[in-house]
Parts: C-alpha cells; structure tokens; sequence
C-alpha cells in the first residue's frame, strides 16, 4: 500500500496536478493579499470586506444567493465553460506541437461569424431546424480550421514566427468579421437598442437542444454544449495519445529535426496542428452563440474575445493536458462567478478574479520548477533510504561474519 | 499634408520606441511578449498621476511639466513592472512566454481593479483637459507639420531612439549586451555578467514599454486610462520582427505602420492636396477596409523577407552556465 501511494506521487501526471494546485492555492493567497492591501488602502473598504471576499470568490457561483440564483448562476457557469474549454483545447494542442496559438480569439470570431450566418440564412421548418444546427456547427468549425492554417503555412513554408502571423490574422479577422456584418444588415437585430448585435439564432428556430438541462437551472442558458465540449476534450486526448498522428505532433514539438529524420512530415504536422487548434477555438464560438441566448456583437474591429485569450490560462493550468482543459476551463469559469458575486456584494470589483488568474499563470511558468523541486525532494529520500538499507545491509553482514 | 504628417506621428511615436523596448530585451535573451502588459501598466500608472496632479492644482498653467512628470513615472512604472518578468525569466528559469502572458494579463486586470474603485466605472478620466500640445500657428510651411499642434514626446522620443540605438551598437555596453542575446556562454566565459545584462536589457524594455504607453494614451485618447491600448504592444512586437530586430528597420516599419494606421483613422476627413475633395472618402470603403491594410502588408511583407530574418540566437532561452 505504501509503495502504491509513493508511485502515486512519482507519477509525472500526480506532480502535474499538484504544481497546478499549489499554483491555483499561490494564486488565490496573492489575490486576497491585493484586496487586503486595497482595504488598508483606501477608505471606500471596510477591512472586513477582504475577510468576506475571499469567502466569496472561493464559493464562486455558491454564493449567489438563494438557491434559485446559484441554479442560475451555476448553469450559466457550465454553460461558459465549454467554449473556453474548446478554446483551451485549441491552445494545448498547438502547445503541444511546440506552436503557441495566440491566434484563438480570431479562429473563434470566424467561427462565430459562419455558424451565426448559416444558422439565419437557411429558412429552417421545425424538422429541418436540427440539422441546419448541426450544420452551422460544421461550417463554423471548418472556417476556423481554415483561419488557422494561416499561421500555420507561414510558419511551416516561409518560416515565419507563429505569434506574429496569430496576432496579425486576430486583428484581420475581427475587421473582416464586422465588415462581412457591416455589408449583411439582414443577420443585424433591428429591435430597439439591439443593433448592436446579431439576431440570435432562434430568430430561425435554430438552437442547441437543451435536453431538460433547462429545467434542471432554470434561468440559465445551459445547453448540451458542455458535454459535446467535454467529448472533444477526451477524444483528443485520444487522438494524442493512443494514435500514430498525435504521435506524430507531440514529436514535432519535442524536436523538429529528429521527427523530420525520423521520416515525419514536419511540415503537413505544422499546418495540421494549426488547423486542428483552429477548428477547437471556432467550435467554442460556435457551441456558444447557435444556443439562441447568446448574441454576438457584430461590430467588433477594436476588440477580440476574451475567451479567445483565456484559452491560453485554460491550457498552461492543465499542463496542456486535454482532461486537465476540461477542469481548468471549469475552474477559471467558477472563479470568474466568485468575482462577478464579490463586486455584488462588497466593495471590491469583478477584476478581482481576472487578477487572481493572472497571478495563477505566473506561477504556473514556474511549475517545471516546483516538479523539479518535487522530485528532488523524492529522489533525496530515496537516496536517504537506500543509503540506509545499505548501512542495514552492511551491519547485517557484518553481523553475520561475526557469526561466523 | 501638414495633418497627415501630424497625425502619422501621433501613431508612429509609441510604436517606434515600444519596438525599440522589444529589441533591448530580445537582444539581450529574453523574449518580451508582455510589451502590451506593461505599456497597460505604464498608462495607467502615468494617467493615476496626473489625475492626482490635475486634481490637487499642481502645476496648474504649466502642462508641459504635468507631461513631462507623467512620462517619467510611466517610465518608472514600467521598469517596475517588468521587473517580475525578468525575475521568473532569470532568477527562476521559467518560460518567458507564460510569464509575458501573465504580465499581459496581469496589467489590465489590476488597472481595472484600481479605477473601478477609484472612479465607480472601468475607465479614469481626467479631471481637465490635458493641453498637452504645443502650438505654433505662426510657423512657415516647411516647418509647420513638424513645429505646430505637436507633442512634446514627440522629439523627446526621437531623441532617446537615436541615443538607445548608438548605445546598443556602437558602445562596449551595448555590445556586451547582444551577446547575451546571441551565445551567453561566450560572453560569460570572458567575464560578463550574463544575469546582470538580461535585468538591464529587459529593465530598459519596461521603461520604455511603459513611456510609450502613457504617450499612446495621452495623444491618441485624451489620456483616459481604459486598461487597454488596443493591442499596440503586440503590434510593436510584429514592427520590431519585420524591422529585423534593428534600430533603422523599426524606424522605418513604425512610420509605414503609423501612416497606415493614421489612414485608417481618418481617412474620412483626409484631404492630401488641399482640393476640397476627400478622395478616400469617396472610395466608398468602410472603415474596416483601411484598418485591415496595415495587417494585411505587414503579413506580405514578412512573408517575402522571412528568409532573411535573424532573431537572437538564445533568446527565450535561459542561461545554464553547464551548457556549452
């Protein structure tokens, strides 16, 4: 028993999960240190506030108040976090073919825009309606696969730095999103004070099927988003895992050069890691606005999505693991609530929780660090304890000679 | 003419010394993505001081020296802040891209946090209009685009680039300091101070991450502290890139990219010779269009030079002294 407890703890999986939880407990002491320090600070802050606003943010959606608005409350959360867990999906799955996808929130605007345009265009009948849904999902999803490949065949073909081609095609995107919106005031809500944005969805019948999920929060926006969410999570940790293709991507990542002489195409990986994290963060985008509820603010050329970006704490909190996205898209979602319930009820604001992750992230640059500080501290006690069975061994043979 | 140029330079400024901040890490080994983060941070911290200023009377005629204050303290502000970058890149090893995001995350989240408490809403306004340009309305034309409506930053800017630049190229210090970007093995093995130059590089790029952003803000938005700069950091990042990671390129890519922009932003009311007649205006383009340009040039334009870029050998790289 106690030696399956010590392999527990060696596994490289164990040391990933509690550098995180040490990062995540790191993170949330700084912040209450910050809203400590405000409160001394400023004299708009009682100091008890600090004390209850850590109680706060650690209930996240709990502590709403009242049990009708944590249903609410914590429906709206999962139903949140599926487009930042694609979204952190698409970041971990370039991270881990050594390409750092900053290029998210525009791969998700492309998606938003087709799956918002196929979802209004094609006149849909109560029978029809399903499978114009599944097909604005597909056509979001391609579009975004197709966005992502850009940085992809600049990085692959003319070796050019991902980051820059990402951040380049974020802002070309968000543009090419508002004027394509601009020039088709048909899919534009004319209702008062709403020409802001896009219909929604279900101006055409077309929404992801609820499944009773509504019933369950009432008041919420809940959708069978989260669960197709959590199956890519797991298929792709499939596909990177168990199959010869992510082999083949997690090797270009470790070393270009040796995957290339091992007979890989480092090339065609490159392209196709990008159009796989692209199609992930346009499908977020798609899961989130064909749910009828959500409405996309059309003329967006100063602005990119913030879940978009979040894709990237999302997959550094999970180490890029695909089943780490899934609660570490869950968690930034649960603190954003607690941030969102502490400008409600105390003096502090909703940024608290954005600080909070942010300080979360800084540490988790250091996590290699704290496993490696982690197996040290093992592989000093197993040192400790070899050398002592060696001194056994040696007083036992003694023993024995003396016997002798 | 006069306003194109005028106007140009207003996008131009922060670009070109936001780029300039970018090389100073980058050559020195440590990737700075977190340009945007800090040049947030600097703003913020620039526009809290003179709100305070603005508010408490000091200086009240005097505005050049509100300015002046305010770009040393954004200075400040961002050398500090960068300091945690340079902490976790060379004290601790970790990766420079998650730090840099985390900077980048980190600035916008805590200058929200302290205006919304400050001022009730998500941005800091000031009190008084901030009268920071310098008018010479009687200038002849030769000098009038370069004299009149214009910004004290302006030249001091231009300064400090054409110092920086001969400081990093053509000083031993400077020289020391690209050979910890290039091998630090080397440089340590005749008795460089690999970790001493990576601080100074990379404290060099916060001050002037920071500059910049207070300046973007003080002539582009009246100075309201918003805990965003529009993602002008990371297009420094892409200008220093095309620039090839020297001085003369970023000069001339921020001037091609603050045209571009200053298009962009008033390619409604430009008239270029004087006629009367707004000949982009009467395009028919949207806005969207001449906000896509200057994205869409600098993308060919690293597609066609790519081969010949040469990024820092060892930047992102932190130095073990056992590697060779």
């Amino acid at each position: 028993m106690k030696n399956r407890i010590k392999a527990f703890f060696a596994k490289e999986g164990t040391k990933s999960v509690l550098s995180s939880l040490l990062c995540i407990a790191a993170g949330i002491f700084v912040g209450w240190l910050v809203l400590l320090a405000l409160a001394l600070f400023s004299d708009k802050i009682p100091v008890s506030h600090a004390f209850k606003g850590l109680g706060i943010i650690l209930a996240g959606p709990f502590a709403s108040g009242g049990s009708k608005n944590i249903a609410f409350v914590l429906g709206d959360m999962l139903f949140e976090a599926a487009p930042l867990m694609l979204t952190g999906l698409s970041v971990a799955i370039a991270f881990k073919t050594g390409l750092f996808n900053i290029g998210a929130p525009g791969q998700y605007l492309m998606g938003a825009m087709s799956s918002v345009i196929v979802a209004l265009a094609i006149p849909t009948t109560p029978a029809t309606a399903f499978w114009v849904w599944l097909l604005a999902l597909l056509v979001g999803m391609i579009s975004g696969m197709l966005w992502g490949m850009i940085p992809g065949f600049f990085k692959a073909f003319l070796g050019v730095n991902e980051v820059i081609v990402c951040i380049m095609t974020n802002w070309i995107a968000a543009n090419v999103v508002s004027w394509v919106f601009y020039n088709n005031k048909q899919f534009i809500n004319a209702a008062g004070g709403k020409s802001a944005y896009t219909l929604p969805t279900t101006a055409n019948g077309v929404s992801t099927p609820k499944l009773g999920l509504d019933k369950l929060f009432p008041g919420s926006n809940i959708d069978i988003g989260i669960f197709i969410a959590i199956a890519i999570a797991i298929l792709i940790f499939i596909l990177l895992n168990k199959t010869t293709l992510g082999y083949e991507l997690k090797a270009c990542g470790h070393n270009k050069n040796a995957a290339k002489y091992a007979g890989m195409n480092e090339k065609r990986n490159i392209v196709l890691s990008m159009a796989l994290a692209g199609g992930l963060a346009a499908l977020g985008a798609s899961l989130y606005f064909l749910n009828g509820g959500a409405e996309l603010a059309w003329n967006t050329y100063g602005k990119l999505p913030d879940t978009g970006f979040n894709g990237i704490p999302v997959a550094l909190l999970a180490s890029n693991n695909p089943l780490g996205v899934i609660f570490g898209s869950g968690f930034l979602r649960y603190i954003d609530k607690g941030g969102y319930n502490l400008a409600g009820f105390t003096a502090y604001n909703e940024y608290v929780s954005d600080l909070i992750i942010a300080v979360i992230i800084y540490f988790a640059g250091f996590s290699k660090l704290i496993k490696d500080l982690l197996s040290r501290r093992k592989a000093a006690k197993a040192e400790k304890a070899d050398v002592a069975i060696k001194a056994d061994d040696a007083t036992q043979a003694g023993k024995e000679e003396d016997g002798k | 003419m006069t306003f194109l140029i005028q106007q140009t330079l207003v996008y131009t400024i922060p670009l070109m010394i936001v780029a300039l901040a970018g090389v100073f890490a980058e050559r020195s080994g440590i990737i700075n993505i977190a340009l945007d983060g800090i040049m947030i941070f600097g703003s913020f911290v620039g526009a809290l001081a003179v709100y305070i200023m603005q508010t408490a009377g000091m200086f009240g005629d005097n505005t050049q020296i509100v300015f002046l204050i305010a770009m040393l303290v954004a200075a400040l502000a961002g050398a500090l802040f960068s300091l945690l970058l340079s902490f976790s890149a060379i004290n601790l090893k970790a990766d420079q891209t998650i730090g840099g995001t985390a900077l980048n995350m980190l600035a916008p989240a805590v200058t929200l946090l302290i205006v919304k408490i400050v001022s009730m809403q998500d941005r800091l306004s000031m009190p008084k209009a901030l009268g920071f340009i310098i008018s010479n309305p009687d200038m002849n034309d030769v000098f009038k685009p370069f004299f009149d409506k214009m910004f004290i930053s302006t030249y001091i800017v231009i300064a400090l680039f054409v110092v920086l630049s001969i400081l990093l190229y053509k000083t031993k210090y400077g020289l020391r300091l690209r050979a910890c970007g290039e091998h630090p093995q080397a440089a340590d093995s005749v008795g460089i101070n690999v970790a001493r130059m990576r601080y100074l590089g990379t404290t060099i790029s916060g001050a002037l991450a920071g500059l910049g952003g207070y300046i973007y803000i003080a002539t582009t938005a009246s100075g309201t502290a918003e805990g965003t700069v529009a993602g002008m950091g990371f297009l420094a990042l892409a200008i220093m890139i095309f620039g090839n990671w020297k001085p003369v390129g970023i000069a001339f890519g921020s001037l091609l990219f603050g045209l571009l922009k200053c298009i962009g932003a008033t390619y409604a009311s430009l008239d270029i010779n004087g006629d009367g007649i707004f000949a982009l205006k009467e395009l028919g383009l949207p806005i969207y269009f001449y906000n896509l340009v200057p994205y869409v040039v600098v993308l060919l334009v690293l597609a066609f030079t790519s081969k010949k870029s040469r990024a820092p050998k060892a930047e992102g790289i932190p130095y073990d002294k056992g590697q060779r």
